[in-house]
């Protein structure tokens, strides 16, 4: 099976009631790479991730994932494909009632047969990577302030090394520096496991930072390239966005 | 990355761990996939290797196809469980990128992880008694400051009517009172209708069938009534209340609202209170109505006690007070209702899970409050004579 695109959408158009989100959108995603989702506010970003993972219907053309089309599968089949994904919504979205060790263990139970004891260790080991000290194990969702919760929602999408992350406004919320340092705690996630990433952000230091390409949603279509290619689009959207004052100045730092 | 690809090939054919000696050394090679699809295979014989006397130990990788997070995790445990019983570890034959992840996991001394809090079984047991207490201690003081909370901003309220908020005012009325009549009225006729039955089987034995008409009555107009439409209204409107206000918490809207500089109590809590107070007592109404109505249809059918006998010997039954005192209860227990509601709503902190919790003691607290009521109305009644 050649995968060098890890997913694949072609013709695929998604609407709510009559309002058309995504119109003849393609978007083809390298293994290996991270790309960078941007648009703006009710372009469709949020929308286009969860139709992705199939948390919404769309309504023509075709997705595929890892060389499958998941409309096709039988519920075996695509359970195996989750196994191979691992998804961060935007405030973390941690089973409230379990504690954050007992959040990163819940896809390890479900697709695995690991005894106890090591899926304890590996759940530390998980929290230990993303960041969090091991107090954090014990503690519930409502415990933890944002940064922690999307910390421990890494954690979780990580849980079975998945090959795909899918990543919503990772950054959103969260100072600048502990911005930063999740970047590169994705970018060096990245780089071990070999992760292929597709975020959507609005921060524009993460995309300098640490995306080898960009998608911008722009008209319910998809404009992709470097981070170079897209500056000398003359879209007035994407001059706006890489040319206003924020542009520039993260284009400086990066 | 291949960590998952590759985990149907080795299943069963191929020994995974080879164990062999080179020299002085004790050589362990892995094959296959060390991943989480093995992984739970081989965690435990891993787990038990021993080198025996070797002191210098080889692992060796370069067979492993794929190596993911959780299989790096038991090379790097197995690698620190050799070195700190005094042997040289080296690890040899990783790819680079292996080599990389294996650094990535890192070693740490002490590897337990502790998952949920934990405590003895016997010191639960006296914690949580002791933690109950407290709760319920602090719980009837914090209703009690509630309570009168609601009673001042009620007072306020009708000193300045104006900020009485109408339109949510009726929309409870709405909700609490008219979308409820017809399981009020379905009820109170089943009621009626179960009345009518026992009492006309037992008082038929002393030919005092006529006497079914007086149980109706009293039990319907007295009790009954007033009591069914309560806990229908507590399980429906006040755990509806809960809810609301409690999803509102969740979405910090209480918050956003008080620094906007809206009172909770005046927006959120009043409306309800008094949606609820005009509303029961009409239901109340209602429900005695429909009790009376299908006794008498049972009393017709079974009894063959006429529309008018029934009417008559009803007349004669009920006193002036009988009516009257089931209906001066409904404002009262419908005050209870959605001040305990309104109450645990507010409880609701942090979590969705809260909600669904407090909504069930919401109800619970206020069936069991309606009825201790009763109760005491009963005494205080008996005592006036009426
Ligand atoms: N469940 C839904 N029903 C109807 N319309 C929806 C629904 N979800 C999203 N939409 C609409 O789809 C559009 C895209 O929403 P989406 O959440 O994807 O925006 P976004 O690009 O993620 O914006 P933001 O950057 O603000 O998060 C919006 O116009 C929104 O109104
Ligand atoms: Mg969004």
């Amino acid at each position: 099976m050649a995968e060098d695109f890890v997913i694949r959408c072609k013709d695929v158009r998604t609407q709510f009631g009559t309002t058309v989100i995504h119109d003849n959108l393609d978007l083809d995603v390298q293994r290996g790479e991270v790309l960078g989702v941007v648009g703006a506010s009710g372009a469709g970003k949020s929308v286009l991730l969860r139709t992705i993972i199939g948390l919404n219907k769309h309504v023509a053309g075709n997705i595929e994932i890892l060389g499958q089309d998941m409309d096709r599968l039988s519920v075996k089949a695509r359970k195996h494909v989750q196994e191979r994904w691992g998804v961060l919504f935007q405030d973390g979205a941690l089973f409230s009632s379990l504690t954050v060790a007992q959040n990163v263990q819940v896809p390890m139970k479900e697709h695995t047969n690991m005894p106890q004891a090591l899926m304890n260790e590996l759940a530390g080991v998980k929290i230990e990577m993303v960041g969090l000290s091991r107090d954090a194990c014990a503690k519930y969702p409502s415990e933890l302030s944002g940064g922690m919760r999307k910390r421990a929602g890494l954690a979780r999408s990580l849980a079975l090394d998945p090959e795909i992350l899918f990543l919503d406004e990772p950054t959103a919320g969260l100072d600048p520096i502990s911005a930063a340092a999740f970047d590169e705690l994705i970018r060096s996630l990245q780089r071990s496991l070999q992760l292929t990433v597709f975020m959507v952000t609005h921060d524009l230091d993460s995309l300098a930072a640490i995306c080898d390409r960009i998608a911008c949603l722009v008209d319910k279509r998809v404009k992709i390239g470097t981070m170079q290619e897209l500056m000398q689009d003359q879209h007035p959207w994407l001059q706006a966005y890489f040319h206003g004052p924020r542009g520039r100045s993260a284009r400086k730092a990066g | 990355m291949a960590a998952l690809q590759d985990s149907s090939r080795d299943s069963g054919t191929a020994e995974p761990l080879r164990v062999s000696r080179d020299g002085d050394a004790w050589v362990l090679s892995i094959v296959g996939a060390l991943d989480v699809s093995t992984i739970g295979r081989l965690d435990g014989r891993i787990r038990r290797l021993d080198p025996g006397e070797a002191r210098a130990v080889r692992i060796d990788l370069s067979q492993v196809d794929s190596l993911d997070t959780a299989g790096a995790w038991v090379v790097q445990r197995l690698t620190h469980r050799l070195e700190s019983g005094g042997r040289a570890v080296s690890i040899v034959g990783a790819k680079p990128t292996q080599a990389a992840l294996i650094e990535r996991v890192g070693r740490t001394e002490d590897r337990e992880t502790v998952i949920a809090p934990k405590s003895h079984p016997l010191l639960a047991v006296v914690q949580q008694t002791g933690e109950q207490t407290f709760a319920r201690i602090s719980d009837a003081k914090k209703i009690t400051a509630f309570f009168g909370l609601v009673a001042i901003t009620l007072v306020r309220s009708l000193a300045m009517p104006w900020r009485i908020r109408y339109v949510s005012l009726v929309h409870h009325m709405q909700q609490a009172g008219l979308n409820a009549i017809p399981i009020t009225t379905l009820l109170s006729v089943l009621i009626g209708v179960v009345l009518a039955y026992q009492g006309a089987f037992q008082l038929q034995r002393f030919g005092a069938e006529i006497f079914t008409v007086n149980l109706i009555g009293i039990s319907v107009l007295r009790e009954i009534g007033v009591l069914m439409t309560s806990i229908v209204i507590a399980g429906r409107s006040g755990s509806a209340f809960t809810a609301q206000i409690g999803t509102m918490k969740v979405n910090q809207e209480v918050d956003a609202m008080i620094t906007i500089g809206l009172d909770p109590a005046e927006v959120l809590v009043l409306p309800r209170v008094l949606a609820m107070m005009f509303t029961l007592p009409m239901l109340v109404f209602l429900a005695d109505i429909m009790g009376l109505f299908g006794g008498g249809v049972m009393c017709l059918l079974v009894l063959d006690i006429t529309p008018t006998q029934y009417l008559n010997q009803l007349h004669g039954a009920i006193g002036p007070w009988t009516f009257w005192v089931g209906i001066i209860k409904a404002p009262v227990f419908a005050f209870v209702i959605a001040m305990v509601g309104c109450y645990e709503g507010m409880q609701v902190s942090g979590s969705a899970e809260s909600v669904g919790k407090l909504t069930t003691k919401s109800v619970v607290e206020s069936i069991f409050l309606v009825i201790l009521l009763d109760a005491m109305f009963s005494v205080l009644f008996a005592n006036l004579g009426i």
